[in-house]
């Protein structure tokens, strides 16, 4: 299976995962400061920002990007409960 | 001004500035409010009305069993032909209960509200699904002729969707829950009404207290206005000294703690429960190895000796929490969870966390601990560390490690980098 890897800037750990995981999968199993209310793509409590490979993270649905304009996301900006990754990527506690 | 006001033996308008006029509703009866608070003589539900040359705008509206009230005070004051502007500065139920009713009767009238609270206006009004609103933040204003509102985004007052509302040309800011309190008084004004600071303090300390960093914010924006008048929508319209309410939110927010201790230091405060001293042990070593990092500053406390009300104050003001329980009948002490369970009024987002413990043969107690910090939304850089019994030397070692690694992820040394597995997290 293609594998990934996933930087968390906050607490400097990297992952290596399947392609296709979700970062809220790896977040919190490494305990990453991300964090999570609802965990479905509803609340916004999950925003992070994406550092570095923000190609290689599955595009943003419709309501993903609906609720990343709700709550004032920034450029690179990403809802860490709904994107999936598909290559390197670096993110963060938005 | 006069003291012979008496709101509670009409159903009239009441003027409170020129042409603003108060129209909401007295609860006197109610005692407690949103299950968690208790209210010794009711609450108000406030709403305002401002009439411009071109139209009238209708600031929230009251809980929906007090719809009446509200409708017949609003119409001593104008037609409802004439509003042309409903804003809401929060959605919930106390606020938004007339607002279906209202859009039904002001054919012309146009909805405003902020764009946290378009996804909440759905999911409260279901049956609106045809509401057409338009969203707004800081620096939009809405014109009714000859003046204007100016509107300001100060989310999480206490939901996402909170904002205020200024009226430029009075310096009245209607403010929402921001400001307000659970106080019923006939006589409306803060400077004709009985003492509500119990009850203004209170409503603080429940419902704002946990957005403390919302409300600095907030009050960035709000401090630098002229105001002549405050207009929450709960408890006394503050008049007289309105400015006063301002400073005291500002020095509410304000940690009288940080003022105490060196702001350059990380502060790490380890509770724990011991009952032959084994889970003392370990918090002592713990708090040793801690505190050989320079810039964190180490604070113990047993919980046996304690309340847990001063303890929640001074949880709100560390930056890392241990927590050490022994093992009893399967779970940890009660205080640990007293404790874990009263923090709903203060942040605990991001802030380090650990536990640890001695067991004698199962040792729940950590892994539940840590469960609950996570559900807190707090950190944990290191697994719980659990000891068998009586600590050996060995492990007294590993609890002075364990104090140093957190004290050190929390002054940012934190340094593993190498690259694990997926598979091999548990
Ligand atoms: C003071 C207060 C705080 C709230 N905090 C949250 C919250 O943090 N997260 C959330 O999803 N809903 C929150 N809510 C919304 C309630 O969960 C929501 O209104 C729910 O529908 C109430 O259900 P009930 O009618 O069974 O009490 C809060 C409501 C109040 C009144
Ligand atoms: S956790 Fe609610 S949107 Fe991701
Ligand atoms: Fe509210
Ligand atoms: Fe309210």
């Amino acid at each position: 299976m293609a594998k990934a890897k996933i930087t968390f800037d906050d607490i400097g750990q990297t992952v290596n995962v399947p392609a296709g995981t979700r970062v809220i999968e790896v977040s919190e199993k490494v305990g990453a400061g991300i964090i999570y209310g609802c965990r479905e793509g509803d609340c916004g409590t999950c925003m992070m920002h994406v550092v570095a490979g923000w190609n290689n993270l599955t595009q943003p649905s419709v309501l993903e990007e609906k609720v990343l304009k709700e709550n004032m996301a920034g450029r690179h900006d990403r809802l860490a409960c709904q994107a999936q990754i598909l290559g390197d990527c670096r993110v963060k506690p938005a | 001004m006069s003291g012979e006001i008496d709101v509670s033996s009409h159903r009239r308008a009441v003027e409170v500035a020129d042409q603003v006029y108060w129209i909401g509703a007295l609860d006197p009866t109610l005692r407690v409010f949103d299950i968690i608070l208790t209210t010794a003589n009711g609450t108000t539900y406030n709403s305002y009305l401002v009439k411009g040359s071109e139209g009238v705008a209708v600031i929230d509206t009251v809980k929906e069993n007090f719809a009446d009230e509200f409708f017949s005070r609003l119409e001593s004051a104008i037609d409802y032909s004439e509003i042309k502007v409903i804003v809401l500065n929060h959605l919930e139920p106390d606020h938004s209960g007339a607002l279906p009713e209202l859009m039904r009767r002001a054919p012309h009238a146009r909805l405003y509200i902020s764009k946290r609270a378009t996804s909440m206006l759905k999911a409260l009004l279901h049956a609106s699904d045809d509401l057409e609103y338009t969203t707004v933040t800081t620096g939009d204003s809405v014109s009714l002729g000859d003046r204007s509102l100016r509107f300001l985004h100060t989310p999480f007052l206490h939901w996402p969707d909170t904002q205020c509302t200024y009226l430029e040309d009075e310096a009245i800011l209607f403010s929402g829950d921001v400001f307000g309190c659970h106080y019923c008084d006939k006589r409306l004004f803060n400077d004709l009404v009985g003492d509500f600071r119990f009850s203004f303090d209170y409503y603080y300390a429940h419902i704002m207290r946990p957005f403390k960093k919302h409300v600095l914010e907030a009050l960035k924006l709000i401090e630098p206005l002229q105001l002549r008048l405050i207009a929450p929508t709960h408890g006394p319209i503050l008049r007289e000294r309105p400015r006063r309410y301002v400073t005291h939110y500002r020095e509410l927010s304000t940690s009288a703690l940080a003022r105490g201790i060196g702001s350059e230091d990380q502060s790490m405060i380890i509770f724990y429960m011991s009952s032959y001293g084994n889970t003392a042990r370990m918090a002592e070593e713990i708090s040793e190895g801690a505190g050989s990092v320079p810039g964190v500053r180490v604070s113990l406390f047993d919980l046996q000796g304690g309340e847990t009300s001063p303890f929640v104050d001074l949880i709100e003001e560390a930056d890392a929490l241990l927590f050490g329980s022994p093992t009893i009948n399967g779970d940890a002490v009660k205080p640990v969870w007293d404790l874990l369970s009263s923090l709903a009024v203060v942040n605990l987002k991001g802030k380090l966390g650990g536990a640890f413990g001695s067991f004698g043969w199962s040792g729940e107690a950590v892994r539940m601990i840590e469960d609950r910090m996570r559900g807190l939304k707090m950190h944990i850089p290191r697994q719980g560390l659990r000891v068998k019994l009586i600590p050996t030397e060995e492990e007294l070692k590993d609890c002075r490690q364990f104090g140093q690694e957190i004290a050190e992820a929390l002054v940012g040394k934190a340094s593993d980098s190498d690259i694990v597995e997926f598979a091999d997290l548990i």
